[in-house]
């Protein structure tokens, strides 16, 4: 920043004043000032040279008006704020117009201040045009130089290179400490992802011997007369918090197909020699896309497909759920099934891998 | 005895003695309320993430007062009776309780939500006015990389606030992102299941997300914005050229009081938008949305509108799964190149933009005057081509909503999305720089002809001609000899004065017109050497 005081300022025209003068006005040290700082006022201009014009009462008086306003659209928001009933109730009535009623007074309130300020600032005040200079000339080859020499005797002074061993030893002591920061940051995040073998197991797993039944999301167990033909509903492994996102990876989707499409599904499933996975017409898969794992939940009856809403991956469900459009590549594990007492039960859990794919997918 | 006689009037000066002998503060002051802003509305734009960012600093830390960050599971018991009774973390009870069981929390939450999408669509727009006008250029370089990067560093802000709430939508995106780190080859599952403490969803990662979202993120962007803004005064403002106007000075108004007024209205009036958008237009209603369960979502999931260009990309990537046959084998699954590669490669070339294009064009120069986009076809028409390689991305992110809003095929909008990416891009590069050489042509046009005035002249022979009106002195052949010089070319009669400006007054005239017209956006300037002032007041 520029402090010139001899007069040769950038562009200045006549001399320099003395602001010591009564006779200067308050606009010529202005001027002054500006031009000491390399700017010279080119074009000043009051937007209203003659006082008291019609223009001018007038664009005072909306002026004063917007900001009154304000206040006003202010006090409500206040007294909205105070005494609307804001409760929320079922059906209609005042206590939904609350927010709308708090934002709006707010708003206009704060619109009204920026556009009387705005109008003042525009309106209001000269316009003016100045320029300043840029100094955009770099330092001088000298000036650089005696800055880099007096970086580089720093490093003379320490000495480095006449005593190596200290650097060294500094550098060798130093590189523990950046170990020491990063420890515990590194050491508490970074966890064995495949302990218990939780990316390939879910909540199906047989527990203690018995297999899992199929419940609804209140924990009933489901029955097969629970779907009708050309239905499906999403069922949850029938353990503790099995419809909780403890077990993200384990909703199913149980679907009842008709006699065609089911006999289709069976040869399906001998073709990749895994008989007997559905029971009677009902055939079980993964809900979780094996995409994303948003959950694949539009199934569409007519054709047997099943839809994931995220990315429109689509699975053929008679067909072992292959992909057949979409960024999905893989297609949705099946979960075997079997009745136990009338029940549906799984009889393993997955022979794949559920969820999106990782690098260790084998 | 006399009292000593205490001087009102004499006390800020006295004050201010006082302050400036300590501080020394009186010569930077006056520096600083002296410097000069050159003015565009376009200058504009970056102001408008600017205050967004501030609204969302204050109805941020409003929401933290009631938000409470944890996935510990409780049964809702508030005033919205369709939850109650139903399994929610607290993350999304305390998000409920904002909206419906404290006073005004609504519109805060709301307020909040609008003005991140408008710090985001703000900082979008301002980018493209930087890259278009080359005000990237030398010296400016580290400024562009600074806000390319918060660009993305609002993009996290904005991922981590949406996740937060834990309903039904941001769970989806939440599961979404997992998989996105678990596509990545070899640490995959590691990045996951350190994030998340385990396997999705974990326990802890809305708490994470809670101080990412409220103290490392933000602190990351006031300090790059602090840098941005500490760069941009260091450096001054670019400026378009025009009347005066040159590489190195600045025309315009002095900051103080006039151009700090306008800023001030400025972001009271961005205040009040956001204010009005907060009350009277819903967003995000995660009432309607329920508790995120694995197991449900609903049709037209979409994400907020700056993560759509990455949703779209996903979708319309094709199943390509590259396996690698060794042990028991291992698998890049297809989400990995539309959600980290692609990401990765927008992030780190358009970051070196401004150096590869200095290389091309073997400019060392310092650059301080704006370029018109027609100037600079080849830049104009690459940036032409980023949007709309990224507009494609971003309506394949809703394309569902488009198929089912318009009765078209999901997956023929699929295809045209595919296809739409690698045809449309090359397209828009080749009809931008044909129309950039042809305004570029129709200026020298004008320069050369003069302007097109509307009056038909009959010569004797019968032909027709229009009268053109040059712009300065032609030669013999009514040629003008003007010279291009980077700015507005007046095309119309009126910007020549022949007609005087539209009078001002709705029902009257307020004011008897000027007589000079004056073209908006440069004020008269004249060249150095017959310059003239006008004072104030009295000496005209």
């Amino acid at each position: 920043m520029s402090t010139r005081t001899d007069g040769h300022a950038h562009g200045a025209t006549g001399d320099a004043i003395d602001v010591n003068d009564p006779q200067v006005s308050r606009f010529d040290i202005v001027r002054e000032g500006a031009r000491r700082d390399d700017i010279e006022i080119v074009h000043y201009e009051a937007q209203f040279p003659v006082p008291g014009t019609k223009a001018e009462r007038r664009l005072t008086r909306t002026l004063t008006g917007i900001f009154l306003l304000v206040g006003l659209f202010a006090t409500a928001f206040v007294v909205a704020y105070i005494w609307w009933p804001w409760e929320y109730k079922p059906g209609s009535g005042a206590g939904k117009l609350y927010t709308p009623v708090l934002g709006l007074t707010l708003g206009l309130a704060l619109l009204g201040i920026g556009f009387g300020i705005l109008a003042w600032g525009k309106k209001l005040l000269p316009k003016e045009v100045s320029i300043q200079d840029r100094h955009i000339e770099p330092a001088s080859d000298e000036e650089r130089k005696i800055t880099g020499n007096t970086l580089l005797y720093m490093a003379d002074e320490l000495g480095v290179r006449r005593r190596p061993l200290l650097g060294i030893s500094l550098l060798a002591g130093l590189a523990p400490v950046g170990a020491v920061a990063a420890a515990p940051l590194i050491g508490g995040l970074i966890e064995q992802p495949h302990k218990n073998n939780q990316y390939f197991t879910t909540g199906w797993h047989p527990k203690d011997g018995k297999l899992i039944h199929l419940t609804h999301h209140d924990g009933t167990p489901v029955r097969p007369e629970d779907v009708s033909p050309g239905g499906q509903i999403t069922v949850f492994p029938g353990i503790e918090g099995g419809a909780t996102n403890e077990h993200a990876d384990s909703p199913v989707l149980l679907i009842h197909l008709r006699e065609g499409d089911a006999s289709e599904a069976r040869a399906a499933n001998q073709r990749e020699g895994k008989p007997e996975s559905m029971w009677n017409n009902y055939i079980a898969f993964s809900k979780i896309c094996t995409h994303a794992g948003c959950p694949a939940s539009l199934y569409e009856q007519q054709t047997n497909r099943l839809l994931c809403p995220c990315h429109q991956s689509q699975f053929l469900i008679t067909d072992n759920a292959r992909p057949i459009f979409g960024p999905a590549s893989r297609r949705l594990p099946q979960l075997p099934l079997d009745i136990e007492e009338g029940f549906f039960v799984a009889k393993s859990d997955f022979t794949e891998t559920v969820g999106p794919d990782f690098w260790e997918r084998p | 005895m006399k009292r000593r006689r205490f001087d009102l009037a004499a006390v800020p000066g006295k004050a201010a003695r006082e302050v400036d002998d300590r501080l020394q503060v009186n010569t930077p002051l006056r520096s600083l309320l002296n410097k000069v802003f050159p003015d565009h509305w376009s200058f504009l734009l970056g102001e408008i993430a600017l205050f967004s960012f501030i609204v969302l600093l204050l109805t941020g830390v409003y929401l933290t007062l009631f938000f409470e960050p944890s996935l510990r599971e409780v049964t809702y018991d508030g005033s919205f009776a369709p939850l109650r009774n139903t399994h929610m973390s607290a993350a999304y009870e305390s998000s409920l309780n904002i909206s419906f069981d404290i006073r005004g929390g609504l519109v805060m939450r709301q307020m909040h939500h609008w003005a991140a999408l408008l710090f985001m669509a703000s900082i979008i727009v301002h980018m493209m006015r930087i890259f278009f006008t080359g005000a990237f250029r030398k010296p400016r370089e580290l400024n562009w990389m600074i806000g390319y990067l918060l660009f993305w560093v609002g993009f996290l802000a904005g991922f981590t606030g949406y996740s937060l709430p834990d309903d039904g939508l941001s769970g989806t995106g939440l599961r979404i992102a997992s998989a996105i780190m678990l596509s990545i080859p070899v640490v995959g599952t590691w990045v996951t299941t350190a994030i998340f403490a385990g396997e999705f969803p974990g326990h802890i990662i809305i708490s994470r997300f809670f101080i990412a979202h409220v103290l490392l993120i933000p602190g990351l962007l006031v300090a790059l914005i602090t840098v941005h803004l500490g760069l941009v005064f260091k450096q001054k403002h670019t400026q378009w050229p025009g009347p005066g106007r040159t590489n190195s000075n600045v025309v315009g108004e002095r900051m103080f009081p006039r151009y700090a007024l306008k800023q001030g209205g400025f972001f009271m009036i961005v205040f009040g938008v956001i204010a009005l958008l907060g009350g009277l237009v819903q967003i995000n209603p995660i009432w309607l949305f329920g508790p995120y369960e694995a197991g449900v979502v609903s049709a037209a999931s979409q994400p907020d509108w700056y993560v759509m260009f990455l949703d779209g990309s996903t979708r319309l990537m094709p199943p390509w799964e590259i396996n690698i046959p060794i042990g028991s084998g291992y698998v890049i699954p297809p989400l990995f190149w539309p959600t980290v590669v692609l990401p990765g490669i927008l992030t780190m070339v358009p970051l070196f933009y401004p150096f590869i294009e200095a290389r091309l064009n073997r400019d060392r120069e310092l650059h301080n005057l704006l370029q018109r986009p027609r100037d600079v076809p080849g830049r104009t028409a690459l940036g032409a081509m980023a949007v709309s390689f990224w507009l494609v991305l971003t309506l394949s992110g809703a394309n569902d909503v488009i198929a089912d809003k318009f009765f078209i095929s999901l997956n023929a909008m699929t295809w045209a999305g595919r296809i739409g990416l690698i045809v449309v891009p090359p397209l828009a590069y080749y009809f931008t720089y044909r129309i950039c050489l042809g305004l570029q042509q129709h200026d020298r046009e004008v320069l050369a002809h003069g302007v097109e005035t509307g009056i038909i002249r009959r010569l004797p022979d019968g032909r027709f001609v229009e009268v053109h009106q040059p712009l300065g002195q032609t030669d013999e052949h009514g040629h003008g000899e003007l010279e291009y010089v980077g700015w507005v070319v007046p095309k119309k009669m009126n910007r020549l004065g022949a007609l005087g400006p539209a009078i001002k007054g709705f029902f009257y005239p307020i004011e008897k017109p000027v007589e000079a017209p004056v073209s908006p956006g440069h004020p008269p300037v004249e060249p150095r050497a017959e310059r003239e002032e006008i004072g104030s007041g009295g000496s005209r």
